[in-house]
């Protein structure tokens, strides 16, 4: 169970580190902070001096006893926040914030789970790795990322270094080959889970969940988080 | 609240007039948002059951539904995470319609939407009541697609999308609230999109 009031308050700038052209992290230090799940996200939400304003959610990076709320965002085109926050944002702007928000697609290590991401669904999944990093949890938790490149994918040599399997899909890893991930490299990791995590896209989701599915997983442990059209 | 440094000179997603506070318009992008895998579902193998507090507890195939007087809604929805869409046309029955039929005690006050995942949602009943919900099977004169609920999904559209439940297969009717899914995992328990009520704690 998520806390369950979580009024708007604000985060300051602390870091914010652009990386490559279409990603952004920002580490918000979080007035009355609340600390969050692994997978949960906070809200951000800009003001105009009209008092227009425009929100977006964002899964949160960092893990609870971190002291500084991390978000990846991905610059999307025409994106009114992504945007702002590529383009505009700097260390010691303050926004407003909501969270933490989601109390089902969360982890903190009380099942054997499998984790598939697709490109900036991989960020729920740093959380979940950080946490199970430390609280040594980490065999409870497996993680399959997919991107194209592994300048593409976010936090690539972060979740390489945690153990996680890097699927790449138009560049060569090591000894495997380009490609998306099939059923037989997945089948080890699935092995005695009791749960399964899905984040990307739409599309993205329904082929984890079909692979997921040859891999020999229920669907009724696996939970999605999907994200679409927001900028 | 603050005003954000640099924030406002662009061109806004957000139309005030037609939008809800914080909403913006996402055009025909219609996002897919799920929190289960999408269940497969044979129309033919599919009912619709309303039971809990009514007079004549019954259940509809996908035939005896479509049997049932059609009814259309033409109009917009709204995401709690943030993009609304204009202009929707969805056909399918009225809420309306099958209580009518199996009537509604008058100790009744809520509905719990269920569904073949397992989801679910909770409403009071004055609000799928009085032409405001649906069981939705068509989208844009075309059959409902799956992964927008399909075959049938409930259409609670003057409320977030969440409450409008995708393979909804039952509708419970209760003599006290009890929350759903999601609003037992942080959202409003009623979800007005022009009351900005998307998570516990908004008015």
């Amino acid at each position: 169970m998520s806390e369950p009031d979580s009024a708007w308050t604000t985060g300051k700038v602390v870091e914010l580190e652009r990386i490559g052209d279409r990603f952004v992290t920002v580490r918000l230090d979080v007035a009355n902070r609340v600390d969050h799940l692994p997978g949960q996200h906070y809200v951000v939400r800009l003001r105009a001096p009209d008092d227009y304003t425009a929100q977006r959610s964002y899964s949160v990076a960092s893990e609870p006893d971190d002291p500084l709320v991390e978000l990846m965002v991905e610059c999307l085109p025409g994106g009114e926040v992504s945007g702002h926050l590529h383009d505009v944002a700097e260390v010691g702007d303050v926004f407003e914030l909501r969270g933490p928000i989601g109390g089902w697609f969360t982890w903190e290590g009380e099942a054997t789970a499998v984790c598939v991401a697709g490109g900036t669904g991989v960020v729920p999944f740093v959380s979940m790795l950080r946490y199970a990093a430390r609280h040594g949890l980490g065999d409870r938790l497996r993680v399959v990322a997919v991107g194209r490149t592994f300048a593409d994918l976010p936090y690539a040599a972060e979740l390489r270094d945690a153990g996680a399997f890097l699927a790449l899909t138009r560049e060569n890893l090591g000894d495997r080959v380009a490609a998306p991930p099939h059923a037989e490299e997945v089948g080890p990791l699935v092995d005695g889970i009791e749960r399964a995590y899905v984040c990307g896209t739409a599309g993205f989701a329904s082929f984890a969940e079909r692979l997921l599915g040859e891999a020999g997983v229920r669907r009724d442990v696996i939970r999605v988080e999907q994200f679409g059209a927001s900028g | 609240m603050p005003v954000t440094r640099g924030f406002g000179h662009g061109p806004r997603r957000g139309r005030p007039d037609r939008l809800p506070p914080g909403q913006y318009d996402t055009g025909r992008d219609w996002p897919v948002l799920t929190a289960e895998a999408q269940p497969v579902i044979d129309p033919e193998q599919w009912t619709i059951t309303v039971d809990g507090s009514v007079d004549r507890p019954h259940t509809w195939t996908w035939r005896e539904a479509h049997a049932l007087p059609g009814s259309t809604y033409f109009g917009d929805i709204h995401c709690v995470t943030t993009w609304s869409m204009l202009d929707t046309t969805f056909a399918g029955v009225s809420v309306d319609t099958l209580l009518e039929l199996t009537g509604s005690r008058p100790e009744a006050t809520h509905v719990m939407a269920h569904c073949a995942t397992g989801y679910t949602t909770n409403l009071p009943l004055e609000d799928v009541t009085g032409g405001k919900a649906w069981l939705a099977w068509e989208y844009d004169g075309r059959p409902l697609p799956a992964e927008h609920g399909g075959p049938v999904r409930l259409l609670v559209p003057h409320l977030y999308f969440w409450k409008s439940a995708k393979w909804v297969d039952r509708l419970e009717l209760l003599t006290r609230d009890r929350p759903g899914f999601w609003e037992q995992n942080g959202y409003h328990d009623r979800g007005d999109p022009w009351l900005e009520q998307r998570y516990q704690g908004d008015p």
